[in-house]
């Protein structure tokens, strides 16, 4: 937890939100950068660190990796700021025009420009498509496990046959009163020594395994009292539950970002190809995450907008100033 | 040597609209299906690690067998059936000629 305050406040911390503390630091904007993730770099460091890319100008290829890692050098004597870990929950705006972000583990970053720069988004859980399971959420039905004694003695189902599923299964197992596996498919994919365990446990009666099986129906008065699991499509059985834990990994979702008053179209930030400003004032949205006739999902076009989106943000936090191009052959590179 | 396949969308009403698939490209079904403006959002642009491209196959032999990544994912997904794939990971190839797919809704 910690208070901060820049210029700008870049959201995300991937190739293009990196880029773009370059592009500002060239005006000597200082920048801070938050990523939900603990790492920079976005899905390059996180999906595909060892991937070639090719489209990338004057690099023949390069390794997603050694991109991040050229992006962190070539920034380096803007000396950015970093919260790295926490996802950007709150965005409020000050009368002066300002604006203070908060974070999930409650960081205050106050700055005169927020860059969007979200990529895919954050990676929220997948919730199954379930009639009123919203209506249960934090009341018995909960996407992730954050603290195991919450269901110390309790019933509990996991739904699920990935990683996560097994493995809660197996941790508690040890920890619950019951633990009940449901499953849709017969085997499991997973880590074979994991799915061996459940297996077993299952066998040996310490957990209870349903394959061939989906969740249906919760149930429950105010908090969720059972859910019904349905077994090859055809039996359906009430099964008396305190928690119920759907566990079907994680989809890309904007996040709270949604609901910050930015015009969406698809998933995306809409922007003004000018300067790639959003509905409100101070606000831009640059890389995978902005949408505008023509959009083409590419690194090298997301440099692009870093470059005009800090052009239009030097107006903002210098009012007073006249923007002057300068090219970094004749100027070099000036810190800050 | 034909240059372009024909796959079908299966619609809700049971209709099936033809689309043509160049095979000259190398696209995959969920870029053909993005090209003819079909609802699907394909956020991580093919790298089988989203499945918002998620389509049931109706019809289609020859497939290309899964990758980890992709049996992975669907194995993940609540509403997957036993002949759903990943668009994004199925190459319009000859031998996709007359596949037949259904989108299925996001999760």
């Amino acid at each position: 937890m910690e208070k901060v305050t820049t210029d700008i406040c870049i959201v995300g911390g991937g190739p293009v939100g990196l880029f773009a503390v370059f592009e500002a630091g060239l005006l000597k904007m200082k920048c801070h950068v938050v990523d939900a993730l603990p790492v920079v770099g976005g899905q390059l460091s996180e999906i595909y660190p060892k991937k070639p890319i090719y489209d990338i100008p004057g690099f023949p290829e390069i390794l997603a990796g050694d991109l991040v890692k050229n992006l962190e050098k070539q920034i380096a004597p803007f000396h950015p700021t970093f919260t790295l870990g926490e996802r950007v929950d709150g965005l409020e705006k000050l009368e002066d025009g300002s604006f203070i972000l908060r974070t999930s583990a409650g960081s205050e970053i106050a700055c005169k420009v927020v860059v969007i720069a979200g990529g895919l988004g954050s990676f929220e859980p997948r919730k199954p498509s379930i009639d009123k399971l919203e209506q249960y959420e934090d009341k018995g039905v909960v996407y992730m496990v954050r603290d195991p004694e919450q269901f110390r003695d309790k019933h509990v189902l996991i739904a699920g046959g990935g990683d996560s599923a097994l493995d809660w299964t197996i941790y508690l197992a040890g920890i619950c009163k019951e633990v009940t596996l449901v499953h849709r498919g017969s085997t499991f994919r997973g880590a074979p020594e994991s799915a061996a365990k459940v297996l077993s446990m299952a066998e040996e009666g310490q957990i209870k395994l349903i394959l061939k099986s989906n969740v249906t129906e919760v149930h429950g008065e105010d908090t969720l009292e059972a859910v019904t699991v349905m077994v090859d499509n055809a039996n359906p059985y009430k099964v008396d539950v305190d928690y119920f834990i759907p566990l079907f990994g994680l989809v890309p979702k904007l996040g709270p970002i949604e609901d910050w008053g930015l015009t969406l179209d698809k998933n995306a930030i809409a922007v003004n190809t000018l300067d790639y400003s959003t509905n409100v004032r101070g606000i831009y949205a640059i890389g995978d995450i902005n949408t505008y006739p023509g959009k083409l999902k590419l690194i090298l076009c997301g440099f692009h907008e870093a470059a005009l989106m800090a052009q239009s943000a030097y107006n903002i936090i210098y009012p007073d100033k006249k923007f002057v191009l300068k090219y970094t052959t004749v100027n070099g590179i000036q810190e800050i | 040597m034909k240059d372009a396949i024909n796959i079908f969308v299966e619609q809700e009403n049971g209709e099936r609209i033809e689309l043509e698939a160049p095979l000259d490209m190398n696209l995959s079904v969920m870029e053909v299906l993005k090209a003819n403006e079909f609802p699907v959002q394909a956020v991580c642009g093919g790298m089988a690690i989203c499945a918002t491209c998620h389509v049931e196959v109706l019809q289609g032999e020859d497939l290309p067998e899964m990758s980890d990544d992709e049996a992975y994912m669907l194995e993940s997904l609540p509403h997957a059936t036993d002949s759903s794939r990943l668009s994004c990971q199925l190459r319009i190839e000859p031998e996709l000629d007359g596949l037949v797919v259904r989108i299925m809704p996001e999760a």
